[in-house]
């Protein structure tokens, strides 16, 4: 069934966390989550909206602030101060629903910007690993146009190369198909499959459920700010054990 | 009802309220650039964390845009020797119509930064880029690109507002051309010839930013 | 800085309103004018208004306060320096005001103006009781920020040679030698004219922001 994961994540962890917790003021947003990703480790994170999902891959970059707990990315502690926290977002690549591509810069300048700027590159050496990736996802021939003379998967494709370009160990997505025209979702979910393919340690939020059965090592439901259910795909959709997962499967699959 | 118009007096003083005018464009130029400077400064420590600074900017901000410029320039003309800054009158000037500038500007940049999205940033954050790179890197030129209209007219009457300056004799058109009036008693033939120069003043200033918009912002948006 | 300084500059003030209201005034009902002629449709009557407010606009109100003092000695009407200077205002503010408000009438709905004709409504009518409630509602904001500026530009007066508040701080300052106590005295009765317009404008703003959306 899950063709790729045979490609076999190692034992090495890649991300933990461990009794993370956030709160809104007195709403709990994220309630005792406790996750575990092998390096190469392909995860996808669903469930009902306001359940939590995005906002616990957005504490993993820090762009959220957790309460409680403890959060490793690739050994190295994820505190609050900023050290700690440039130092995971440089390992730790994230696509967002919107794109958000830099409007005033280039395909091309997007996707050099933060290699020179946050890791020092040169200019040659940041413009040829760029060019490397636009040519991996397919748009290297609009490398100079600006994001809004893009289509919505042409600008997302880029945003996976502009992220692919600080060298990232882990890659996250923020429900990066759900904004876009139905005509445009597979050519995203394509470069994701190869992206997976070559083993990079994805975590991506989606609903896209046939991309979780060919991709994924693990299925996690989320529901109210606490996983209620995790389980290889075969098992997660055939099998799934608790009620709320099949209501929701059966919501989302429409039947 | 006898009066004759004679413009002989603002004939010969053509070539000085040619050159004044030079002096009026430094004034405006010098102005804007203090004032941008302000301007940003002033949206960085408006975002500060620390609420003191926040403050401090909003009274700012607040004082300037209740009193008078005219006010403004006179205090700054005396409060700066006191503050063992002696400048002539036009650096003075200078200053004032830049602190003027400035509070206007962090206004309408502070809107501009508030048009940008979210998830500019946080694309940006997620990079690995610090949030003054962010700032200076993704923010700031759309923000400038969305606020550019407001900028320019803003611009355009500080501008206008350096004739104010001839109140403290700094060298510029209104300041000149006060000189030839009270030396040849032609008061409307000389006003009314300098404020066509300030039309075509304002006119040029107008188009240099249209120029400048055109050059500077010409990426596409949707 | 005694009781008597500080009662002159208040002398001073009262002039600086008198002339912000006949200015602010004047200027409305000129700037209505204005507003209304500019949006007309009449395209040579629409030029040449928009001329005057790009005039009004493109120079500096010190020499229109000039221009009109002294133009108005010029034509042999001899008037006193504050007439002269509320005159000078009033051509400002209908520059500004008609360019606000034509903005405003430009921002209701085209569907307004048809549905009025389409009730048989006379152009009087169909701007009285339609367009015009609405476009000064939009308007509020911007003219009450226009309002500050006027009050601000009111201390221009003082080179011309009319004792207002800011002249009469000059006055004061010579006399007594403490220009930054005088100064600072003179911005703070300004500020507190003009701070609660600013206030009340952003309040404003904020309010049609919030039920815009």
């Amino acid at each position: 069934m899950s063709d790729i994961s045979t490609t076999k994540a190692s034992a090495e962890t890649m991300i933990s966390m461990t009794g993370v917790a956030k709160w809104y003021g007195a709403f709990q947003a994220l309630n005792d989550i406790n996750v575990s990703v092998r390096k190469g480790e392909k995860i996808v994170l669903c469930g009902p909206s306001g359940s939590g999902k995005s906002t616990l891959i957005r504490c993993i970059n820090h762009l959220e602030a957790y309460q409680q707990g403890e959060i490793r990315v690739g050994g190295i502690l994820l505190g609050h101060q900023a050290k700690s926290i440039d130092a995971v977002r440089r390992e730790v690549g994230m696509v967002f629903q919107q794109f958000n591509l830099f409007p005033h810069l280039t395909v091309l300048q997007n996707c050099m910007l933060a290699p020179m700027r946050a890791l020092g590159l040169g200019k040659a050496e940041a413009e040829g690993r760029a060019r490397q990736l636009l040519e991996r996802v397919k748009i290297a021939e609009q490398a100079e146009k600006y994001p809004a003379q893009l289509s919505g998967g042409q600008q997302q494709r880029v945003a996976i190369a502009r992220a692919l370009c600080m060298r990232p160990q882990v890659m996250l997505f923020d429900e990066p198909t759900s904004a876009l025209d139905p005509e445009m979702v597979k050519e995203v979910l394509d470069t994701m499959i190869d992206l997976a393919r070559e083993g990079m340690t994805m975590i991506c939020v989606t609903h896209e459920m046939g991309f979780a059965r060919q991709v994924a090592d693990r299925v996690i439901f989320m529901a109210s700010g606490a996983i209620v259910e995790e389980a290889p795909p075969v098992e997660f959709f055939s099998n799934p054990k608790h009620e709320r997962t099949r209501k929701f499967l059966g919501e989302i699959l429409g039947h | 009802m006898n009066y004759t118009l004679d413009f002989t007096p603002v004939i010969e003083g053509m070539p000085n309220l040619l050159t004044a005018c030079l002096g009026t464009f430094v004034l405006a130029i010098c102005g804007m650039l203090l004032a941008t400077v302000i301007g940003i400064g002033g949206v960085v420590l408006r975002t500060s964390k620390i609420k003191a600074l926040r403050w401090l900017v909003i009274g700012f901000v607040e004082i300037i845009r209740n009193t008078p410029f005219l006010v403004q320039i006179f205090f700054i003309y005396f409060a700066l020797p006191l503050a063992g800054l002696r400048l002539d009158p036009t650096p003075t000037a200078i200053i004032a119509l830049g602190i003027n500038g400035g509070a206007y500007a962090i206004e309408i940049i502070r809107g501009g930064v508030q048009s940008i999205s979210k998830g500019q940033v946080e694309a940006g954050l997620a990079l690995g880029l610090h949030k003054a790179q962010v700032f200076r890197l993704i923010v700031l030129k759309p923000a400038l690109r969305a606020i550019f209209p407001s900028l320019t007219s803003q611009f355009v009457l500080l501008t206008l507002t350096t004739s104010i300056a001839s109140a403290i004799s700094a060298y510029e058109l209104t300041s000149v051309s006060q000189r030839i009036e009270s030396d040849s008693f032609r008061s409307f033939e000389v006003y009314f010839t300098v404020t066509a120069f300030y039309l075509v003043i304002s006119w040029l200033m107008m188009r240099l930013f249209a120029f400048f918009s055109a050059r500077y912002f010409a990426y596409p948006v949707k | 800085m005694g009781q008597d300084e500080f009662l002159f500059l208040l002398m001073g003030l009262k002039w600086t309103v008198a002339l912000s209201v006949v200015g602010f005034v004047c200027g409305c009902i000129a700037g209505l004018g204005i507003a209304l002629a500019r949006t007309c449709g009449s395209r040579p009557v629409e030029t040449v208004v928009s001329g005057y407010i790009a005039i009004f606009q493109g120079t500096p109100l010190l020499m229109q306060l000039f221009v009109v003092y002294y133009g108005l000695a010029l034509i042999g009407i001899k008037v006193d320096a504050w007439v002269a200077v509320s005159v000078g205002l009033t051509l400002h503010a209908s520059a500004y005001l008609g360019e606000i408000w034509r903005g405003a009438i430009e921002a209701v709905p085209k569907g307004q103006t048809e549905a009025s004709k389409a009730l048989a409504l006379s152009y009087v009518s169909r701007m009285k009781d339609v367009v015009l409630p609405q476009a000064l509602r939009i308007s509020l904001p911007a003219t009450i920020g226009f309002l500050v500026q006027l009050i601000k530009g009111t201390s221009l007066a003082s080179i011309v040679g009319f004792t207002e508040l800011t002249r009469a701080g000059n006055i004061i300052s010579n006399q007594i030698f403490q220009p930054l106590t005088v100064f600072g005295i003179v911005g703070i009765l300004y500020f507190i004219m003009c701070c609660p317009l600013t206030i009340y404008g952003a309040h404003l703003e904020r309010k049609f922001a919030a039920s815009a959306r």
